[in-house]
């Protein structure tokens, strides 16, 4: 039936594929091998000889080690707000139906839909020639906040959308108070999405670099650094510390996937047990 | 007595009009005091106005009866949220748009009258028309690129993927977890003029090739606009190959196995069944593309050369290296504008909820 001509197209298709994750991890390759790298000089770009020092010393670079915290601390505190802020509006976007709820998703729309340098430049302006907040930390994570609650917001929206919200009828049904519901039922259940939605924002926040750009001040967070640093030197500590973050979003990603594979394979084994009663 | 109670009902029969309604005031008081539109004693007004409103809704809670209490509680969620976003995104928008049409009060004043200085419009468009055309023109090529490479490999991975397919998913997202600048500083290496890429062309010969192609220049790759348009290809590619996945994994298979019983070629079965009903990824990934990439001033600073600079590079110039924040606020509402057109065009067309 099928014909031999798709099946050499097949096989093209397959081999692009394989090009196409080789062009991906073409600089994760160079990133990882060059964090092995002696460098001559000031910049790490060309191979001299291998050496585990940078591994030894990862956090040789003062001032890289330092932005690197001033980076988890700034992603902390801003997923932190955003996270609760966002999952609120996701909740009652998918749990209620509401005056105004299409304008709404409009708008949430609307910040991921603008580009960065506008929502920084703008943002700045807000802060300029005013004397409540100066730049720095707070102004920051008021960004960071900023951006990282829509995409909170639709991330979860889009987690919990075939949630079952009459759990929550039966529970009350059942004699639970509206609190005690929420606890034991809701939260429980949408709590993976809150989650997802919380770890990719905080990664968001420790790779922004336009929109922190713009309203910094004068605190240095991991980018800005690396920004500020790259046209004089290029330690090779830049190298170890980004394989590193690499390292360990790859493993919390398999540990992620894995708790999902066996609670997948958890709830298959279940069914197959249910049928199997159901029958008798 | 009856008459209290009646009325009481009203308002609680209407509580979602007084729940949207006390959220949208609180939100342009919000921006009032944000943007300093409002000085002197109108500030304790609007403040008083916004407290007023907060406890009005709360005492509406309190006392409306569970009925009121429902049609409250989704403004009660979304208001943390939402106000934050009024003072945060909304402001700053509306004070971009004011110091964009302001002046200087003297060359080294901080304060910025608002004069309606449209020449800061004109000025923005005749000193830096090429950098917004450039913008435009690379996002644009970047676009195109990230959906021909990221399609086939979003198709690829979800008909073909098999059980293999959250791994190779996983295997595309990872490149991606190391920084931003990182990612784009290690291109800036590999493509370098004493590199491995540029010397194995030449060895190869593709180097008069790529020359013809304009993609080299006098030999080399680094500092050229292809290899700005190949940094925001690379780095926007996950936001056009994600959508695209979603929407083909959506895809019955048994809608192309139908397509191949009723005697349809596989190309046939792939322009009128899989191709159609993925368009909304692709959709989505355009814009997700397309708009970071028009904005974007890392790729073309370290990447490309002056003459390749793009509208994010003349916006951030001015603004932080020049002071200059009228004609950078100008510039940058342009850009804002033009996408904001595209986007309502968009989801017009297409509806919010592919971008999710």
């Amino acid at each position: 039936m099928m014909r031999k001509r798709t099946k050499y197209g097949r096989y093209a298709l397959n081999v692009f594929a394989g090009l196409g994750l080789v062009y991906l991890f073409a600089p994760i390759f160079f990133i990882v091998a060059f964090s092995f790298n002696k460098p001559k000089g000031n910049f790490n770009i060309a191979w001299q000889s291998f050496t585990f020092d940078n591994w030894l010393h990862p956090f040789a670079e003062e001032s890289l080690t330092r932005a690197l915290w001033k980076s988890i601390e700034i992603a902390a505190v801003s997923t932190f707000i955003a996270t609760i802020l966002g999952s609120l509006i996701a909740v009652a976007l998918s749990r209620y139906k509401f005056r105004g709820s299409g304008g709404i998703n409009l708008f949430l729309v609307l910040p991921l839909t603008t580009p960065e340098i506008v929502l920084g430049s703008s943002l700045a302006t807000l802060f300029l020639g005013q004397n409540f907040i100066d730049f720095g930390m707070t102004t920051i994570i008021i960004a960071h906040v900023m951006f990282q609650v829509s995409f909170v917001a639709l991330t979860v929206r889009a987690r919990i959308r075939g949630f079952d919200w009459t759990l929550e009828q039966a529970a009350q049904d059942l004699g639970a108070s509206p609190l005690r519901t929420f606890m034991k039922v809701t939260f429980p259940l949408i709590l993976p999405g809150i989650l997802a939605a919380g770890l990719l924002a905080f990664a968001l926040s420790i790779d922004d670099f336009i929109i922190t750009f713009f309203n910094s001040g004068p605190v240095q967070t991991f980018p800005l650094q690396i920004y500020g640093a790259s046209r004089v030197r290029i330690p090779p500590q830049i190298n170890v510390l980004a394989s590193m973050i690499l390292f360990l979003s790859v493993a919390i990603l398999m540990t992620a996937t894995i708790a999902g594979m066996r609670k997948s394979a958890e709830k298959q084994a279940t069914a197959k047990k249910f049928k199997l009663l159901h029958r008798k | 007595m009856t008459a209290t109670v009646v009325r009481q009902n009203r308002i609680a029969r209407n509580a979602d009009r007084v729940g949207l309604g006390a959220m949208i005031v609180a939100s342009i008081c919000l921006v009032a005091l944000g943007t300093r539109l409002v000085s002197g004693p109108m500030v304790s007004v609007i403040v008083l106005v916004l407290i007023l409103d907060l406890v009005g809704v709360l005492v509406l809670a309190a006392r409306g009866g569970p009925e009121a209490r429902r049609l409250l509680a989704p403004y009660g969620l979304l208001k943390p949220g939402m106000l934050w976003l009024a003072l945060f995104f909304l402001a700053p928008v509306w004070s971009l748009i004011r110091i964009s049409l302001s002046t200087k009060e003297s060359r080294f004043s901080v304060n910025y009258d608002f004069n309606w200085a449209f020449q800061n419009y004109t000025k923005a468009f005749s000193d830096f028309g090429s950098q917004f055309q450039r913008a435009f023109l690379y996002a644009a090529i970047a676009t195109v690129l990230t959906i021909l490479i990221g399609y086939p490999l979003a198709y690829v991975i979800a008909f073909r993927g098999g059980k293999y397919k959250n791994i190779l998913l996983g295997l595309v997202v990872i490149p991606f977890f190391t920084s931003y600048l990182i990612r784009t500083i290690a291109w800036s290496t590999i493509l370098a003029d004493r590199g491995f890429v540029v010397r194995a062309m030449n060895a190869v010969g593709l180097g008069n090739v790529f020359e013809w192609l304009h993609i080299m220049d006098n030999g080399k790759l680094l500092n050229t606009p292809a290899a700005v348009i190949g940094g925001l290809t690379y780095n926007f590619l996950p936001f056009m190959l994600l959508p695209i996945y979603v929407s083909l994994e959506k895809i019955d298979i048994n809608l192309v196995n139908a397509a191949g019983d009723l005697y349809s070629s596989a190309t046939r079965a792939f322009r009128k069944v899989v191709l159609p009903l993925s368009i909304p990824g692709v959709f989505a990934g355009t814009l997700l593309t397309f708009i970071p990439a028009a904005g974007d001033f890392v790729n073309a600073q370290f990447l490309g050369n002056p003459n390749t600079t793009m509208i994010g590079n003349s916006i951030q110039d001015q603004f932080l290296k020049q002071n200059n924040y009228p004609v950078a606020s100008a510039m940058a509402a342009v850009l804002m504008v033009s996408i904001a057109t595209l986007v309502l065009l968009y989801t017009r067309i297409f509806g919010t909820e592919d971008l999710a």
